[in-house]
């Protein structure tokens, strides 16, 4: 089934050309997606290939800067959340945004509850109500209990059941499946079925392509940024829709020098945190990059905060140099020689309003301090020969917060450089920053790896992550799924271990 | 999912067990505890007198928590309070010492008016700015101050001063309540139901509860919020009138610090620091339980050391209790909610 020349239907929802960037950064190209009542349609394509800029429009969080949108024919321009819930568009998060202190019922009628006598609210017509709605979509959930401490899936059922008492023709889900188990994913799908028969609209988002087949109509690829096809489920494979997530250049892009690789510096065995990750076993060498890859939520982060020890684990050691590295201490690990660059620049890499020196020296408070107090001069000539040395422009007296995202991130790479560290953890490096200064980074950590730094690279980017790596460790739902050297890490490999389609998919 | 087994309905020991998790609960046995251990030890401390002496001390402190309780379940807090009952109190001074003749009424109006204003102008700064309404409070709290020293200079005005019908709201009694207790009652019954049970109400929890969330659902943030300040600037002009009428003198430092009891009297009461939580009854309680401490810790004759150090044992206990239940809850949440990790 293709998309018809001559329409004889009104779409539910139709989206075309749809552009929006953020200042230099392009986060939607080409939104374009047409639902239809009555379907069930998924949106499908890699971290960052625009999908979530694409739901936030539709949402109403952003106006997009070009393109077509109509709701059921009408052309719709959206400013609030209020108009795109008006217009009869609900979205459903990953992360419920449910109201934790305040009782379920209420958490589906706030603001809309049902008033008795003297203009107050009816808490019995509302918990009735409330009832009904949860009847009619099979769950039994009590109205009268608060949200907080409810699982994700009973979450987002209560926003399903608050859509459906707003009349919502058109569903979004984005990523819903992510934190459910599998009876959950079941009762999920079976409401979605429910709704579809009765002439909703639903835009499923997922990265599981075994839901995606088993549930949904029709499926549409995006790839950084832009649309690439819609086809009907029972045209494609697994493997098609794979190729049309990732086909692109990517060695031409990040080029990683060949660099020594040594002993091992890094050895993590049997890590587990409940409910997080488990069995996580990996080595880094010296003058070796690992990329760690997977999705967004997979659980990569949160393995190299338990190594580097910001937060606790349950079972598993790490042994660094030979020696056991005592668990939640980052200051441990500092002095060991590891360092942290993480994913959020701005909250925890940099102190924003402190000067470029003062933040590269950051992680020298100590070797700089006599009887507790910092010398300034040294600071500066510390910080001074490492800034040099990565080229960070900008003068060393300027807060952090005038420097353009590809110099922030040099700075938080010399404030770990300057405690010379053996082993250094980087949590998407690249995030944020222009395609000039990316390539500079990408310079930096290889030259890095020449001088026997061992490198752990976390990152969303799937070129990234195959330009850069010696090896590639994909994480799937707190494990590990796959580990594969530079030669065998192709986009394809990457990306079904990472979304746990298997290989015989194909 | 949660109870698979769940029929619908509310058994009696969902129900039972509803009460036992309401927030008041803790505070309440604290004081009637606190009240029993009191009278064994000192039966006189139930003598009609003795009650009504700790009715009229806690009413300030009741209408105050109770306004301050609006402010902070929307995630906010009014630290000028005590400065705002100092301009009330010392207005209502002016006016009897300068219009004799003026009706009652009409004074309360004009506290409440007053009250209102100041509110309003935190309400604005706060919604405005962007700021925390700690920082902006504390601003307003020397600001509304340095207007009351300015305006009141050396002078007190004295009950002397106030018609008869008005000091005496704070001595006769109904049914065995002084008069000014039932009003701040029948105040506090009022803005329970407003809280309770309206659409405004209810989005004042959503809006501590989430900010974000709240933004999301279209609910009009920066008009409740501002709402929340008003309506505790017109309580606390109410306390000032009140003030007024209990006490001797009102002057240029009437109701300085009294912030932090009132701070306290709703933390203790079951409001939650970080808002979305708690109810003005709780915050009335907790002001109720403050003053009865003072009172039965003299009765016990307890050093006057000792019974500040018990309200602030009494405040971290408070908050303590609130943040085991939160860690333990996140503790459970991402445990269940692993799948097969």
């Amino acid at each position: 089934m293709s998309i018809p020349a001559e329409k004889t239907f009104v779409a539910a929802l139709e989206l075309a050309g749809a552009a929006k960037s953020f200042g230099p950064v392009i986060a939607l190209a080409n939104g374009t997606v047409e639902l239809r009542a009555g379907e069930i349609h998924a949106l499908v394509g890699e971290n960052g290939a625009g999908k979530s800029t694409l739901v936030k429009i539709l949402a109403g969080l952003y106006h997009p800067d070009a393109g077509d949108f109509r709701v059921a024919g009408e052309p719709v321009s959206f400013r609030t959340v209020a108009d795109s819930k008006a217009a009869g568009i609900s979205v459903i998060y990953q992360e419920p945004t449910l109201f934790p202190d305040l009782t379920v019922a209420e958490n589906i009628f706030i603001g809309r509850q049902p008033r008795g006598r003297w203009g107050l609210i009816d808490r019995s017509e509302m918990r009735a109500q409330a009832r009904e709605l949860f009847a009619q979509l099979g769950v039994p959930i009590d109205p009268d209990r608060v949200a907080e401490g409810l699982s994700i899936a009973d979450q987002q059922i209560i926003e399903i059941a608050k859509a459906i008492s707003l009349d919502a023709r058109v569903l979004v889900m984005d990523e819903p499946t992510a934190a459910l188990s599998g009876t959950e994913v079941e009762r999920l799908f079976t409401v979605a079925r429910g709704l579809r028969d009765k002439g909703a609209a639903i835009l499923f988002i997922s990265h599981r392509f075994d839901e995606v087949f088993d549930l949904c109509d029709r499926i549409t690829v995006m790839r950084d940024g832009h649309y690439i096809g819609t086809h009907a489920t029972g045209d494609v494979t697994v493997a098609q829709i794979v190729r049309e997530m990732v086909g692109r250049d990517i060695e031409a892009l990040f080029p990683k020098q060949d660099a020594v690789i040594g002993d091992v510096v890094l050895e993590v065995s049997g890590l587990g945190r409940a409910g997080v990750f488990s069995d996580v076993d990996l080595v880094v060498r010296s003058g070796e990059i690992v990329g760690l890859s997977g999705l967004v939520g997979a659980g990569r982060t949160e393995i190299a905060r338990a190594i580097f020890g910001i937060d606790r684990y349950d079972t598993g050691t790490v042994r660094f140099l030979g020696k056991d590295l005592p668990a939640h201490n980052p200051m441990a690990a500092i002095n060991a020689g590891l360092g942290f660059v993480p994913e959020d620049r701005r909250k925890q890499g940099l102190v924003m309003d402190l000067s470029v020196a003062r933040n590269s020296a950051l992680t020298l408070r100590h070797s700089l301090a006599r009887f507790g107090i910092i010398n300034g001069a040294k600071e500066r000539s510390e910080a001074a020969s490492w800034t040099k040395l990565l080229q960070v422009k900008g003068s060393l007296d300027a807060s952090v917060s005038t420097l353009s995202g590809g110099n922030q991130q040099k700075v938080v790479l010399a404030k770990w450089l300057a405690t010379e560290p053996t082993l250094l953890i980087v949590d998407e490096p690249t995030r944020g920053i222009d395609v000039g200064t990316k390539a500079e980074v990408h310079r930096l950590l290889s030259e890095l790896a020449g001088r026997g730094i061992a490198i752990l690279m976390i990152s969303s980017e799937l070129p990234e992550v195959l330009g850069m790596s010696d090896r590639v460790i994909v994480v799937r739902e707190g494990r590990i799924a796959a580990e594969l050297d530079r030669a065998d890490a192709t986009p394809e490999t990457v990306m079904h271990a990472a979304t746990g389609a298997r290989e015989d998919a194909r | 999912m949660t109870t698979a087994d769940y029929t619908g309905r509310r058994s009696v020991g969902a129900s039972i067990g509803h009460l036992i998790r309401l927030r008041e609960i803790p505070v309440s046995v604290a004081l009637v505890a606190l009240v029993a251990i009191t009278f064994l030890a000192n039966p006189r401390f139930l003598s009609s007198q003795s009650v009504k002496d700790l009715l009229l001390n806690a009413t300030i402190v009741i209408i105050l928590a109770t306004g301050q309780a609006l402010v902070l379940i929307t995630r906010n807090v009014d630290l000028s309070v005590g400065s705002i009952l100092g301009l009330s109190g010392f207005l209502t001074g002016t006016l009897f010492a300068t219009f004799p003749g003026i009706p009652i009424p009409l004074v309360f109006l004009a506290g409440i008016a007053i009250g209102v204003l100041l509110g309003a102008v935190n309400g604005l700064l706060v919604t405005a700015a962007g700021v925390p309404a700690l920082v902006i409070t504390l601003g307003t709290l020397y600001i509304y101050r340095g207007i009351n020293n300015a305006w009141a200079g050396g002078k007190e005005y004295f009950s002397g001063d106030r018609p008869a019908a008005f000091g005496n709201l704070s001595v006769d009694t109904f049914l065995g309540f002084p008069i000014i207790t039932l009003i701040a009652l029948a105040v506090l019954l009022v803005i329970a139901i407003a809280l309770a049970a309206t659409r405004g109400g209810r989005d004042f929890y959503a809006i501590g509860s989430d900010p974000d969330a709240a933004k999301l659902f279209g609910i009009p943030i920066k008009r409740r919020v501002v709402t929340a300040f008003v309506a505790n600037g017109a309580l606390a002009g109410l306390a000032g009138v009140l003030y007024a009428s209990r006490f001797s003198s009102v002057g240029a430092t009437t109701g300085t610090g009294i912030e932090l009891d009132v701070v306290a009297a709703a933390v203790v009461g079951g409001v939650a620091i970080f808002g979305g939580s708690g109810s003005v009854v709780g915050a009335a309680i907790g002001a109720l339980l403050l003053t009865t401490i003072t009172s039965s810790l003299t009765a016990l004759r307890v050093d006057k050391f000792w019974q500040q150090a018990v309200v602030g044992a009494l405040i971290l206990s408070a908050i303590i209790i609130d943040r085991i239940a939160s860690l333990r809850t996140a503790r459970k949440l991402r445990v269940s909610e692993a799948r097969d990790v």
